[in-house]
């Protein structure tokens, strides 16, 4: 293969150049490059191309920032040159950046990183009582009592502890244990490392992961790089994305005939899907990964991000150990949460942790060492998930306020959840499952055969012919559903919920304008 | 050969599927093995090995615990003399650095007069250029653009002028994170053609994890104890020319200043290399995060972007490169916030667009720490209001740390069976230590590595924790450790003192 060709680099012949080299030497600096590089001076091909790269990072996609997320970057330079455009401003509801949409912070959290990063502040009488004793414990256990010096590669002792405790509570009581948490830079890099943990074999032997279709990129993108078989199972559109284990069971059964499937990542509340899993949906993936043996992987990170009516977050762990000791003590699984969603949607500190359950220890081991070599997650990033999973407690100074803040992030987006749905199915040709949590809406959209062709002329997905021209027509920035999977011949975007009423009203309205138009120019 | 291999993953797990089903006679329930065990794991990850925080850390960490709890030790408090880690040595950071830092974290803080208006305009800036104002936001991948500008004139004023383009920039997640991306990138092909990576020895043990991780192949050119530490081109040919027998080199790391070793390459060296790697068609990786941690007399710093540049277009405009810096060593040791940039030169542009792609799959680094980043490379100038106290801040630690590092190279020289290089630059001494046969037949025993038992033996009577050469590497039958000359003078000194103690009665009593 040309792959291989291009490895085998023809012998150098040393003495020539090193003669050419002695004669040139005196030259140094000063000569223009671009004279050097057209005069002739022998440049060979470069030691790293696309042709000689990691030919797995080749095969990595990751559609939240990719090409449509670089055109908008790109208008918004055009616009900020003063050039005309049919919008004021590019609008991107690409990602889950709450913050960028104009989201504020809660105020206690800052209050306490503030004091974290400057320590001179805790004689400041501004600050609450509570926030400094939270920066306290946190420095204190900070090796010199100071953000900058490394912590453990699991993390600071006394906010595993806080997790630990943080998810009992949640649980209604489960135990956790803080040696089984892990804390990390956002959640991506628990489920990153999870997967490489798994991955072995060669051919038929190769580690099959099995992942929801639609996904979140980070999975695909994981698993390309590791060079894993991705296992696709479908989500049911026509059942608000519920999650069947007969399509679960299919999907597995097909992929024993060429790799070998030993994990089951789950995302609920589910990204970009937004559907909430009931508790018995929970307790038959728990049976599935059990008599498939099958590590699972739940992804959580929206989960304080609840908002249909009689929908409820289960925790896996929380269903597994209410199965029974033969469940909860033999189903492997790792659980994922974040600083980055939920009511605080601190992206930028790069939070996280993962509860790993039923782990072999001498796995336990070989995961420490490989955390180790990156020395640690972000302290800043741990420092916040403290303040997350321990919060201001009834009878603090900041509760009151705390608890204000927390509702009306979580109640708006509940509206915004709503609003979303309702005017989305509005539009002919736009049809919207209810966002029962999570983020983001995830519509079908019928493309007319017309746009079909010319998008396939031009090498384009439809749907990311779509939302291109949408981008360069409205200025505002989604995901094509190819860039998250879909059923062959169906075609979605995602969309996420974040920006404020106000402006997510006149973002839908222009969807919907968008939307008719494109469809009559292609009917 | 691959159906060999086929064939014996299947018998594994045959083997395996058996000892499951005796499980299951056994307690009865349905319990078979776990589908995650250390057979059935990523054997690039057993693979890794991590010395600076590995067995002997854990111990340590172990011992701690203990002594909390009252247990009775030789000792009052374990010293971690392991790790760069300067702020948990008890160095304090950098005031305006932090009030910067508070300020972002929480701009309510503008309106008080208690700060400095430098660190006001810093902090401005800094949430200006963030999505909504706030370091909650992610970032765009490659870092946030104003941050990367900065860098780029801060790389510039350091190499005299030589044009530094901010699109060059990466801002990472410490230096090891991009290290790890870069290699990442250049591993590719099979056996004979499976990419070979030059590193030092000894090395930091980043190098040698992140290459077992990947399934590269490590080529190893060994520094010269002798010269103090010096690289040695006709070394590096040797061991080039070794590894073409059954690899693929296409890369050449350099750390300089050096970890363990604490040598500064001269500016000849940094040249010859840079031929070296142009004649042989290598990739360099230059690791310069200890680029303002240089201490001997007749010493300095020159970073291979500058000197490349002044061997003129025939270099600079061919020889790949990748540089790397971070907020965690300097004067500043800001380890736990995860800051770091590198800078590419002569990348090729769809390679360029690969490695966009690749690092926006982790969406940003911590934004804090780009902040910090920030403030590293754009400091307080001298018409501002905070530049005499950080001018002041700065001194005072890159002094104190010059004076130790001759502190320690001249305490253990007057040790016998201890010799130590002068420690030019970066945080450690890396000192040869002389091991009876007895020790060495001892530890064999034990199964442990001859430096690795020496080094146990002197966290268990004196508390000290120190890494064992092995970990780093080093030529057969010599024998190091690696300590840090971070701890405060005084400190410092007991920690010389007890491990002079040590080394003697070590000696009597195996000899």
């Amino acid at each position: 293969s040309s792959h291989k060709g291009a490895l085998l680099s023809p012998p150098r012949p040393r003495g020539h150049l090193g003669t050419k080299r002695k004669a040139l030497s005196a030259t140094r600096r000063g000569l223009p490059k671009e004279k050097m590089s057209e005069n002739g001076i022998m440049s060979r091909a470069k030691v790293l191309t696309i042709d000689t790269m990691n030919p797995t990072v080749k095969k990595v996609e990751y559609a939240v920032r990719g090409p449509i997320v670089q055109r908008a970057v790109e208008l918004e330079r055009e616009l900020s040159e003063g050039m005309k455009k049919p919008f004021a401003e590019v609008i991107k509801a690409n990602i889950g950046d709450a913050h960028a949409m104009g989201q504020q912070p809660i105020t206690f959290f800052r209050q306490v990183l503030a004091l974290c990063s400057y320590p001179e502040l805790l004689s400041d009488s501004t600050f609450p009582e509570d926030a400094k004793s939270r920066a306290c414990r946190i420095l204190q256990s900070c090796g010199g009592n100071s953000m900058g010096a490394y912590s453990a590669s699991q993390g600071i002792d006394s906010v595993r502890q806080d997790v630990a405790r943080y998810i009992e509570r949640r649980d209604g009581g489960v135990a956790c244990d803080p040696d089984n948490i892990y804390l990390t830079t956002g959640a991506s890099d628990g489920i990153v490392t999870m997967l490489k943990l798994l991955v072995c074999g060669e051919g038929t032997t190769r580690t099959g992961v099995m992942i929801p279709i639609p996904q979140y990129p980070l999975y695909s993108a994981a698993l390309a790089e590791l060079g894993a078989v991705q296992i696709d199972y479908f989500l049911n559109e026509e059942k608000c994305w519920s999650l069947d284990i007969t399509e679960l069971q299919r999907a597995v059964n097909e992929a024993r005939q060429y790799c070998n499937p030993r994990a089951l990542c789950i995302i609920n509340p589910g990204n970009p899907t937004g559907q909430v899993q009931s508790r018995q949906c929970i307790e038959d993936v728990i049976r599935f990964a059990a008599k498939e043996r099958l590590f699972l992987m739940a992804d959580e990170v929206y989960q304080d991000n609840v908002y249909a009516e009689g929908c409820q977050f289960h925790s896996f762990k929380k269903v597994l150990f209410e199965m029974g000791p033969e469940y909860a003590e033999t189903v492997e699984l790792a659980s994922f949460h974040s600083t980055s969603k939920c009511y605080m949607g601190e992206c930028g500190f790069r939070g996280g942790y993962m509860e790993i359950i039923n782990m072999d220890d001498e796995v336990k081991d070989q995961l420490t060492k490989l955390l180790s070599v990156r020395l640690c997650p972000p302290v800043p990033g741990q420092a916040l998930m403290d303040l997350v999973v321990n919060p201001p407690q009834p009878g603090e100074p900041s509760y009151g306020s705390f608890i204000k803040e927390r509702t009306a992030t979580l109640s708006a987006l509940a509206e915004k959840a709503k609003l979303t749905e309702q005017v989305l199915n509005t539009v002919q040709g736009i049809s919207c499952n209810p966002v029962q949590g999570a983020m983001y809406s995830f519509p079908r959209i019928t493309i007319p055969e017309k746009a079909v062709k010319e998008a396939t002329e031009k090498g384009q997905q439809p749907d990311m012919f779509y939302c291109m021209k949408m981008l360069e027509e409205t200025g505002i920035c989604l995901v094509p559903g190819s860039g998250f999977g879909q059923k062959d011949g169906t075609y979605h975007f995602r969309m996420t919920i974040l920006p404020p009423t106000d402006k997510l009203k006149i973002l839908l309205n222009k969807v919907k304008e968008f939307h008719q138009r494109f469809t009559q120019q292609y009917s | 050969m691959k159906s060999m291999y086929k064939i014996t993953l299947q018998l594994q797990r045959c083997a395996r599927d058996i000892t499951n089903m005796s499980q299951q006679a056994v307690n009865g329930i349905s319990h078979r093995g776990r589908v995650l065990t250390l057979d059935s794991m990523n054997p690039n990850v057993k693979r890794v090995e991590y010395a600076v925080r590995g067995p002997i850390v854990q111990r340590a960490v172990q011992i701690e615990k203990e002594l909390k709890e009252g247990v009775k030790k030789p000792f009052t408090e374990v010293i971690k003399a392991n790790i760069g880690d300067a702020h948990a040595m008890g160095q304090k950071p950098i005031t305006f650095f932090r009030q910067v830092l508070a300020l972002c974290s929480y701009p309510a803080l503008l309106e008080d007069s208690k700060f400095p208006e430098d660190a006001k305009k810093r902090a401005q800036r800094i949430l200006e250029a963030c999505g909504g104002h706030s370091i909650g936001a992610y970032s765009t991948s490659q870092g946030i653009e104003c941050i990367r500008q900065d860098v780029a004139r801060y790389i510039e004023k350091r190499d005299g002028g030589i044009p530094s383009n901010p699109d060059n920039i990466y801002l990472s997640t410490g230096a090891s994170d991009a290290i790890v991306t870069i290699l990442k990138l250049l591993v590719c092909g099979e056996g004979r053609d499976r990419t070979g990576v030059m590193i030092s020895i000894p090395q930091y043990p980043l190098y040698s994890a992140a290459l077992a991780d990947l399934g590269a192949v490590q080529i190893n050119y060994y520094l010269d104890e002798d010269n103090c530490w010096s690289l040695n081109i006709t070394e590096l040919r040797r061991a080039l020319n070794a590894a073409r027998e059954h690899c693929n080199p296409r890369v050449l790391c350099i750390i300089n200043p050096g970890n363990p070793t604490g040598q500064v390459q001269s500016r000849q060296c940094i040249e010859d290399v840079i031929r070296f790697a142009k004649e042989e068609h290598l990739f360099l990786m230059a690791d310069e995060v200890y680029q303002d941690n240089v201490y001997a007399e007749g010493c300095q710093f020159h970073s291979f972007k500058k000197v490349l540049f002044e061997m003129g277009p025939e270099y600079s405009n061919t020889v790949e490169m990748a540089s790397f810096h971070s907020t965690s060593k300097c004067y500043m040791g800001e380890c736990g916030f995860r800051g770091g940039y590198m800078e590419v030169i002569n990348l090729d542009p769809e390679v360029k667009a690969q490695l966009i792609k690749l690092v926006s799959v982790r969406l940003c680094p911590p934004v804090p720490g780009q902040a910090l980043l920030d403030l590293v490379v754009n400091p307080p100038q001298p018409d501002e209001p905070s530049y005499a106290t950080f001018m002041k801040e700065r001194t005072a630690v890159l002094s104190t740390l010059a004076e130790k590092a001759r502190l320690t190279e001249q305490i253990f020289n007057t040790v016998p069976g201890i010799t130590c290089n002068p420690v030019q630059g970066a945080m450690y001494t890396f000192p040869g230590i002389t091991l009876p046969q007895k020790a060495i037949d001892k530890a064999k025993e034990l199964g442990l590595v001859p430096d690795m038992f020496y080094c146990m033996r002197l966290l268990e009577e004196d508390g000290i924790c120190l890494v064992p050469g092995s970990g780093f590497g080093q030529r057969e039958g010599t024998y190091h450790f690696r300590m840090t000359i971070l701890p405060p003078t005084d400190k410092l000194k007991v920690v010389l003192q007890k491990i002079r103690e040590f080394h003697l009665r070590f000696t009597q009593e195996f000899s």
